[in-house]
């Protein structure tokens, strides 16, 4: 029994908050390593991207709402995440078309690039709150929980309850959907194999008749695509508020580069483990020690290594030990 | 030439006596409340409070005779010391006010205090910093600064009081990093461990994050029978509570003032039912003449609310005492109009009370919140205490 309750307390409070949140990050990080790898630039408006795609999908959403459309117990996000994902392509097409070509003629140096994309993402956290302004936006609806804690424990007799909140569940299946599509789309398509070839070899790429501008559209595409169902499905889980995505851009970047940025599978891997040390590192490891250990050797202290507060300062050690010891992180992506 | 430098100075001169006259009949307050920020759900009813109370004096004439009083709003934002400084000095050298009732938030009250009301020697009167940090007890504010919400070394041992009453003697205890929330949260632990309770954590909680579960998980291991929040609730102290009611790991609360508010109930309803709670309240006579004096123009029992109402009141009256609107001469009158000996005075009687003080007699102000001002100028603290039934917060009982 006490085995139990140790796991369940230890899922409810950190495999599944760390799971979802992991999920997120590796579909903010793909976006990330993608442009990195393709566009052969580190894209600091990404996190914006994602307050910009959700900002459509809540907005539309709220549309819907109104009109009495809903999914029933599913959040009614869900269906307006299609017409976040088209405005957002049309707004990182149409920055394409009016900044970034320009810089690619030119055979601008990355660091350039790099400049733009701030450039870009100070008019885009600007433009998204004109818009919503800068509050918290509820859009989430249907039903909360899958499993909530007072059922769980009236399910099971354990003294320890397990919350799933639905929006956890989505996360985690929309993650696992939109990556093994990712992958297909990359490893098995004309256009996604067209596309890593470019980020292999620019030259060669050319040479054997890929048409750089189309891969480059694909790329925005993509990225608008993976951008804005994290931005959704981080709001729906969290809450929408668009200062909270800028601060994004760090775990986010820290994912992308631990994995190895440009490694699309490295960019995953390092989600998780980003979002695993941050909660178990400053989780306070009391509960579940004092339901395994005998009596004797309980815990009187919280047996917690770092005060919550240092939360983010856990990616920035992990990203600082990475670049010290294995610079093109763990899945061997370009160097940084 | 000379007859230029005449016309100059003759012009400057009546310029100077139109401008004196322009201003001779009319005084203005600060009212210094954040407007944006973490407790802006708050501020609209405090400011109207404070108004309220200049209106009447403005209505009754009485003031020095007859002298207008005019508010001049400015936001402190509550937690930018920068952006709250540059608002006050904007109030005392630009707008020229002769007091200022506020500010709100403890941080942004004391930068205020050191870095533009002592230095230029401006009354300051807040009805809702609460930080133990703010008992000048050596003087080091020049006698400029009260309030009219008792210090949290107070509302520490009242929240020990109803929590052991209610038989809870193990709490886990979560505060907004800053001077508020840290003072709160200190207070209240050693009040209650020498009350013979336990706390098993406390620990900060940073404003403005969208996901609390990591912190939700540290509470949840230390345990607790009930998890004390002081915090904002238009901020991270709202999503301390939902990230705990998700998770299960509380299902009862105790709120400190920030925490209390229609907000609450509209945020939780009944999903925080048998939560208890304390603001700084009374059941005195003078709480219900305000509720009826204020009618159904804004809410008069939102926290501090009375409290601006009793501030704003108390620099006009100590105005009158000293016959003067400065600062200097007014600042040693305070204490005298708050306390006995004296009638008392309750809300609506302000034109009364200055009529009294005129004549040479003495007044004792009660106010809206039965004010009493100890110690280097703060309240006493008369309580509220509350409990969330049916999703509504309702009062138990006052201390």
């Amino acid at each position: 029994m006490d085995v139990l309750n140790a796991i369940v307390a230890l899922s409810n409070f950190v495999l599944i908050p760390a799971i979802a949140y992991g999920s997120q990050l590796a579909l903010g990080a793909l976006g990330v390593t993608l442009i990195y790898g393709i566009l052969r630039f580190s894209n600091f408006a990404h996190g914006d991207t994602m307050a910009f795609g959700a900002m459509v999908t809540i907005l539309v959403t709220w549309w819907m709402q109104s009109l009495g459309i809903s999914l029933g117990p599913l959040p009614t996000a869900l269906l307006a995440l299609p017409f976040g994902i088209l405005g957002c392509i049309a707004l990182l097409v149409l920055t394409d078309k009016a900044v970034y070509k320009f810089y690619r003629a030119q055979k601008a140096k990355p660091v350039i690039l790099v400049i733009v994309s701030m450039g870009i993402m100070f008019i885009m956290n600007g433009l998204v709150r004109f818009v919503i302004g800068p509050d918290d936006q509820r859009f989430a609806d249907g039903e909360r929980f899958i499993i909530s804690a007072r059922t769980f424990r009236e399910m099971t007799g354990l003294s320890e309850g397990l919350a799933f909140r639905t929006s956890q569940g989505i996360t985690i299946v929309t993650a696992v959907v939109v990556v093994i599509a990712l992958f297909w789309f990359l490893n098995r398509t004309r256009t996604g194999k067209s596309m890593r070839a470019y980020s292999d070899n620019e030259d060669l790429a050319l040479l054997s008749g890929i048409n750089p501008e189309r891969v480059v559209l694909y790329t925005w595409m993509l990225v608008a695509g993976l951008a804005t169902i994290a931005g959704v499905l981080y709001g729906l889980d969290k809450s929408f508020k668009p200062f909270t995505y800028f601060q994004l851009l760090l775990p986010i970047f820290a994912a992308a580069i631990v994995g190895g940025l440009g490694s699309p599978v490295g960019a995953i891997a390092g989600g998780f483990v980003i979002a695993f040390s941050e909660v178990t590192i400053t989780y306070a490891w009391k509960k579940v020690a004092t339901y395994l250990l005998p009596e004797a050797l309980e815990p009187d202290g919280l047996v917690q290594l770092l005060s919550t507060d240092y939360k983010f300062a856990v990616s920035f050690v992990i990203l600082l030990i990475v670049l010290l010891f294995r610079p093109t992180g763990l899945f061997k992506g370009k160097a940084v | 030439m000379k007859k230029l430098l005449m016309a100059t100075a003759a012009t400057a001169l009546v310029a100077g006596a139109a401008y004196a006259d322009g201003h001779g009949n009319e005084v203005k307050i600060g009212v210094i409340l954040g407007f944006t920020g973490p407790i802006e759900s708050l501020t609209p009813s405090m400011a109207d409070g404070a108004e309220l109370a200049m209106t009447e004096v403005t209505e009754s004439g009485m003031l020095l005779d007859g002298m207008k009083v005019t508010s001049v709003r400015a936001d402190s934002t509550c937690i930018d010391a920068g952006a709250a400084t540059a608002a006050a000095e904007r109030l005392v050298t630009s707008d020229g006010v002769k007091a200022i009732m506020g500010a709100d938030c403890s941080g942004v009250t004391s930068a205020i205090l050191q870095n533009v009301a002592v230095p230029n020697g401006v009354v300051m009167i807040s009805p809702s910093a609460t930080s133990p940090g703010l008992s000048h007890a050596d003087n080091e504010d020049n006698g400029l600064f009260f309030r009219t919400a008792p210090s949290d070394a107070r509302q520490g041992v009242v929240m020990t009081d109803v929590l052991i009453e209610e038989g809870i003697t193990e709490v886990a205890v979560t505060y907004t990093n800053n001077d508020y929330g840290k003072g709160l949260a200190d207070s209240f632990e050693a009040a209650f461990e020498a009350a013979g309770g336990t706390v098993t954590i406390n620990t900060a909680h940073e404003d403005g994050k969208a996901d609390y579960s990591a912190e939700i998980g540290a509470l949840a291991a230390a345990g607790g029978q009930r998890l004390v929040v002081a915090g904002y609730v238009d901020q991270g102290g709202s999503g301390i509570i939902r990230a705990a009611l998700d998770s299960g790991a509380f299902d009862t609360f105790h709120f400190p003032d920030g925490m209390i508010s229609a907000q609450l109930e509209e945020n939780f309803g009944d999903e925080i039912e048998g939560s208890t709670g304390q603001h700084p309240g009374t059941d005195s006579p003078g709480a219900a003449a305000f509720s009826e004096m204020v009618g159904g123009a804004f809410d008069p029992t939102s926290p501090f609310t009375p409290e601006s109402y009793d501030a704003a009141a108390l620099i006009m009256l100590a105005m009158q005492a000293a016959g003067s609107t400065e600062s200097g001469d007014f600042k040693d009158h305070v204490m005298d109009v708050a306390n006995a000996p004296g009638t008392e005075i309750f809300p609506g009687q302000l034109g009364m009370a200055l009529e009294m003080i005129k004549n040479g007699e003495e007044i004792d102000y009660v106010g809206a919140t039965a004010v009493e001002l100890i110690g280097p100028g703060e309240s006493a603290g008369n309580y509220r205490q509350i409990v969330i039934e049916g999703g509504k917060i309702t009062t138990a009982k006052f201390r």
